[in-house]
């Protein structure tokens, strides 16, 4: 809502200044957004009269004038606008006059003829951001005073964000009410009178939604002259509050809406068939708008009909065929309470957002549509003449709308606001909202004014008073509660401890969005659809994702492209999978996933500038899985993925359970992407990983270990890694540690046979081993690979 | 030879030894087994029994002279070669080390770790949830039914009309009321989305929201647990302003501003005394307890706090942006 000061203090006017009114109806919860200028900074610049105006000699555009500005001597000034005619009031800038933008006006010459001022267009005052020519001011404005003084520069428009519950600030009569009880100051509304009416014809209304519409007020007024111009004092207002004027009856219409909070429409009485009939739309009805779009009605839709058509779309919008042109002669007004019930959402509907729909939506007062319309008719008949009909109110008995009446409990009140606040000073806060207090034993029943659609319960009530009193009044002090401790399963890691662990290892936390483009997703996860967003900010951002690939990944190339080579990234967050089993039809699953690309170390003078391959990022995860739980079973097992090489990915089990992913990003994926670098990845699921056990100790052997270096042949595809497990099951529980310490393929070994070499410690919690004992391992050590993997020993 | 000579010839012969080896040699030359001293107190046999003690003694003191002249020398030797090793493995120090680079964690986590400790040392619990939700978890169980205005003012990503991407944490407390009972207190940090993207807005950011329900809160500790979080995440006396506002989940409701540098008033959290049709949505019953709850822009308070300008930087992830903050 904006509005300007000076048409606000027209109806209060408390002896505060403009800053300390802004601040106070921030604080009263209208939080002020805006405060402009209504025009731009100028002096020198008066009312003057055009008393000859004549073309120039030697310029066909120009034309020169005397202008009486009330000196002893007329003014020669030249002027260039169209509009510049004998006998305007004009706005002159006079010699000395200095114009926005520091523009001083001078003595000049145009093509030889001297000029002694300038005449102003309402964008050289800063009133507008363009203009057609120079202002005409009406023709009774006194010559010789001050522009400023004379159209009341000085002054502010003020846009309030007024939050969805005060649709009563809605209009300066609700501005003004609010701001009369924040400085309990008395309000000057107009006197608005009912027009006697010049004749008796009154068109039928006929109610057929009573709960949506239950009350409607209708007019004829014949013979307006819609040719004539707003005057300058509505314009400006209207300017003021951010409207346009369009002609004289929209003007009106608007003006009392602005004024009163009551939206207004206006039909043409020629193109109205018999009657108004406020009536829920039918099936397949189409109705041309006021912008000419036409749109199809659906049937809990409540129009303005005639006895043949739809004529406006109720509380929304007016129709093309029934609007006031320059050819009306006769209007029917429309003053009407649309219920927020029906309203609500409506013209999101038909994709609209009105001024009236707005305020329907919200809640205008029941009590003022009678006022609205003797408002507007007395101005239209003040601007365009007419002859005024009988106002003709039709209101059908409803169940809603009646009056609220709402308690509020003392007790309550000082309980909720923690300060007890004199019952004489809540008392006449209540007073001064309208709500009629009457005192009860516990506090005080309250009658709700018509306008206040926000307050129906006892806590509406405390806010008010909250509000009144004003929040930074009210005490702060610390809460009270139990000093309960809460449990903290040392059986489960925190996410945050493997976000520092990570840190640790060199990774930088991403945060991708969760929405991702779906192409970059389907070369990843073809098997995979994610949830489509119908309305995404954009096409690549528009399903949600399977996985923290595409976001990582496209981080990846965004910090290539950005020359950043050396890149080490990890997310959390949730992934989504549609899933009809899943709560609303989507497993929403939390899972931790990095990427690393680049060389292994950054560059240094004493390490190889070798690139990572997938034993490191192996090592990043199993270091993790080490630290959060060294005694699970961890187990690495092939398995196919779409985003990963199928050479270089595993499946991570965790106790049997699927736990992740890890390995080298698949060379056609990445090149599907634009990923230029080889780059590997995990994905671990954050339920699994973070469970843990609570250590049980172990008693530390008194006796001496023993190691016992083991070289073997294997083939070359056999998985080391599970002839390991073999070894040290085999080992059981002597066998205190195994280490690889080497792989080998190459000269010296059979072409498709590999070495390696383990060193196994060996000992005893007992007893000191003997070699005999020590043997009996290594022997069946050997033995069992044989078996089972056709291992051999080397020599 | 008389003791004198053989000392002063020892002494002559340590001084001259070039090394660890000769020094060796000299030692057996002198002190050895067939060395000069054993010679020595070889002839003292032959001395009469009187004078030999006093002999005895003069050999034993010259034997210690030469000793001592030959540890001396030897310690000499030892330092040197000390010296020369501890040269010889010299190294600049200023050389760069052979460190494992430590990455870091996300600005916006490091804020959500830093609003979750103070709130969970009052004893708050952290929940999480789902960030698709339902439309009753986002909006009508925190009283916001169907068509209400403030729906339309949420810029929600629809899947279809009962299915959102949700445009707050608030369901969160929805769900952990609608499971636990009174006393609670929970704050829930997330992901929320808004279909909005602008230099000051994106489609995602980040809320923490804080519940607190018992009996008999009131509005007066809602103002002071944030005003002592303020003063404590800025670390700094900061003017804090509590001004009314409309959420449909709370009333009273109120949105906190901190006044800036700039001596401009900035919003930073939103805030309330928990709407009674709320709690009767999770069959909490509203006349015996009452609860407030707030919430707050992770993203704005990690903008001031860090001076980071541009909110869009946050969802770039750009490692000349990311590696500043650890």
């Amino acid at each position: 809502m904006k509005f300007s000061e000076s048409w606000l203090r027209e109806w209060v006017n408390p002896k505060i200044s403009r800053n300390e009114l802004v601040e106070q109806i921030t604080m009263a919860g209208l939080e002020v957004d805006a405060v402009e200028n209504v025009a731009g900074a100028f002096s020198g610049v008066v009312v003057g009269h055009v008393v000859e105006c004549g073309p120039h000699p030697d310029a066909e555009k120009l034309q020169v004038t005397k202008i009486d500005v009330g000196q002893a001597e007329l003014l020669d000034i030249v002027c260039g606008a169209k509009n510049c005619r004998q006998g305007l009031k004009v706005a002159v800038a006079t010699i000395g006059a200095v114009l926005p933008g520091n523009f001083k006006i001078k003595k000049a010459k145009l093509r030889g003829v001297p000029s002694f001022g300038m005449l102003c267009s309402e964008a050289e005052l800063g009133m507008a951001e363009e203009a057609p020519g120079i202002m005409e001011l009406p023709l009774d404005a006194p010559i010789g005073q001050d522009i400023r003084q004379y159209l009341q520069l000085d002054d502010v428009s003020i846009e309030v964000d007024l939050t969805p519950n005060r649709a009563d600030c809605l209009s300066i009569a609700g501005l003004a009410r609010e701001v009369g009880v924040l400085n309990n100051h008395d309000i000057c509304q107009p006197v608005i009178e009912p027009v006697k009416a010049s004749h008796q014809d009154i068109l039928p209304i006929e109610l057929t939604a009573p709960d949506a519409c239950a009350k409607y007020v209708g007019r004829i007024i014949k013979n307006v002259d819609v040719t004539k111009a707003s005057p300058l004092w509505l314009v400006e207002k209207l300017r003021r509050s951010g409207i346009r004027s369009i002609d004289p009856i929209v003007d009106v219409t608007n003006y009392v809406m602005l004024e009163l909070g009551q939206p207004m429409h206006a039909f043409d009485l020629a193109n109205v068939s018999e009657k108004i009939a406020v009536r829920y739309a039918h099936e397949q009805e189409k109705l041309t708008l006021l912008d000419g779009q036409e749109i199809n009605l659906t049937a809990d839709t409540l129009v303005i009909a005639d006895s043949q058509k739809a004529l406006a779309l109720a509380g929304i919008f007016g129709g093309l065929d029934s609007g006031v042109s320059a050819n009306t002669q006769d209007i029917v007004l429309e003053s009407a309470f649309f219920s927020p019930d029906y309203m609500m959402g409506k013209a999101r509907e038909y994709g609209l957002h009105t001024d009236p729909s707005h305020r329907f939506e919200r809640g205008v007062d029941v009590n003022i549509q009678l006022l609205a319309i003797e408002r507007a008719t007395q101005l239209i008949i003040e601007i365009c003449g007419g002859e005024v009909g009988p106002a003709n109110p039709v209101e059908l008995p409803t169940t809603g709308e009646k009056q609220v009446s709402v308690e509020l409990r003392k007790e309550k009140l000082d309980e909720r606001l923690g300060v007890s606040i004199e019952t004489a000073i809540v008392h006449e806060m209540l007073q001064r909202l309208g709500m009629q207090p009457e005192k009860t034993d516990k506090g005080w029943v309250t009658q709700v004014p018509s306008y206040r659609f926000d307050i129906s319960i006892e806590v509406d009530l405390i806010e008010e008073v909250a509000r009144i009193y004003g929040y930074n009044n009210l005490p702060t002090v610390a809460p009270s509660g139990y000093l309960k401790m809460s449990a903290q399963p040392e059986s489960v890691k925190t996410l945050n401890s493997v976000k520092a662990s990570l840190v640790t290892l060199g990774y930088q936390e991403a945060i991708t969005y969760s929405f991702v483009d779906p192409k970059v997703q389907a070369a990843l996860h073809p098997d995979l659809e994610g949830l489509t967003l119908p309305h995404p900010i954009s096409a690549d951002m528009s399903v949600m994702r399977v996985s923290c690939l595409p976001g990582l990944l496209s981080s990846v190339i965004y910090n290539a492209n950005r020359q950043q080579n050396r890149v080490r990234l990890f997310e959390a967050g949730l992934k989504f999978i549609p899933d009809e089993s899943a709560e609303n039809g989507v497993k929403q699953t939390h899972i931790i996933s990095g990427v690393i690309t680049g060389l292994k170390a950054g560059e240094h003078w004493d390490i190889d500038k070798s690139p990572v391959d997938f034993f490191d990022i192996k090592g990043d995860v199993e270091a993790i899985l080490s630290e959060i739980d060294a005694t699970a079973e961890y187990e690495f097992k092939i398995q196919s993925h779409s985003a990963l090489h199928p050479g270089q990915s595993a499946a991570i089990y965790k106790n049997s359970e699927y736990l992740g992913f890890v390995g080298a990003v698949h060379p056609q994926v990445a090149k599907t992407i634009g990923l230029k670098t080889k780059a590997f990845v995990f994905e671990l699921q954050t339920d699994v990983l973070l469970q843990s056990k609570i250590t049980t100790a172990q008693a530390i052997s008194k006796y001496p270990s023993n190691r016992r270096d083991l070289a073997f042949t294997v083939d070359k595809d056999s998985q080391i890694g599970l002839i390991l497990n073999e070894i040290k099951k085999v080992g059981g529980n002597q066998l205190v540690e195994l280490n690889l310490f080497d792989v080998y393929e190459g000269a010296g070994i059979a072409e498709e046979k590999k070495s390696f070499a383990v060193s196994l410690i060996i000992q005893d919690v007992e007893k000191t081993l003997e070699e005999k004992d020590i043997s009996a391992i290594t022997d069946a050590v050997v033995a069992q690979l044989k078996a089972k993997f056709g291992a051999t020993l080397r020599d | 030879m008389n003791l004198d000579g053989i000392v002063a010839s020892a002494e002559e012969a340590i001084a001259a030894a070039n090394d660890i080896i000769a020094l060796d040699e000299i030692r057996v030359q002198y002190l050895g087994k067939k060395g000069q001293f054993t010679e020595q107190m070889k002839q003292l046999g032959k001395l009469p029994a009187e004078e030999k003690p006093k002999a005895g003694q003069a050999i034993n003191q010259a034997k210690q002279q030469v000793q001592a002249l030959l540890n001396d020398k030897k310690e000499a030797f030892l330092q040197a070669e000390l010296d020369k090793k501890l040269n010889e493995e010299k190294v600049d120090i200023t050389l760069p080390g052979r460190r494992a680079e430590v990455g870091g964690l996300h600005p916006v986590s490091k804020t959500i770790q830093r609003i979750e400790s103070f709130f969970t040392e009052l004893g708050f619990q952290v929940r999480t949830g789902p960030e698709v939700e339902d439309d009753w978890h986002n909006f009508d169980a925190l009283n916001i039914p169907d068509n209400h205005p403030a729906r339309a003012d949420h810029d929600t990503f629809y899947f279809n009309p009962k299915l959102v991407l949700r445009t707050q944490t608030s369901g969160v407390q929805i769900r952990t009321m609608e499971t636990e009972q009174p006393p609670l207190r929970i704050i829930s940090p997330g992901r929320v989305y808004r279909n909005d993207y602008d230099q000051t807005h994106t489609p995602m950011f980040h809320q923490v929201e804080g519940l607190l329900v018992d009996e008999k809160v009131n509005f007066a500790q809602l103002k002071g647990i944030l005003f002592d979080f303020l003063q404590n995440f800025f670390e700094e006396e900061v003017e804090v302003r509590f001004r009314p506002s409309f959420f449909p989940f709370t009333e009273p409701s109120a949105e906190v501003d901190v006044k800036g540098q700039n001596g401009k008033w900035l919003e930073v959290l939103g805030c309330g005394m928990v709407h009674p049709n709320v709690l009767k949505a999770v069959n909490i019953d509203p006349e015996k307890y009452s609860g407030f709850a707030f919430g707050m822009g992770v993203e704005r308070l990690t903008m001031l706090r860090y001076g980071v300008s541009d909110l869009r930087a946050f969802f770039e992830n750009d490692l000349r942006f990311l590696k500043q903050f650890k």
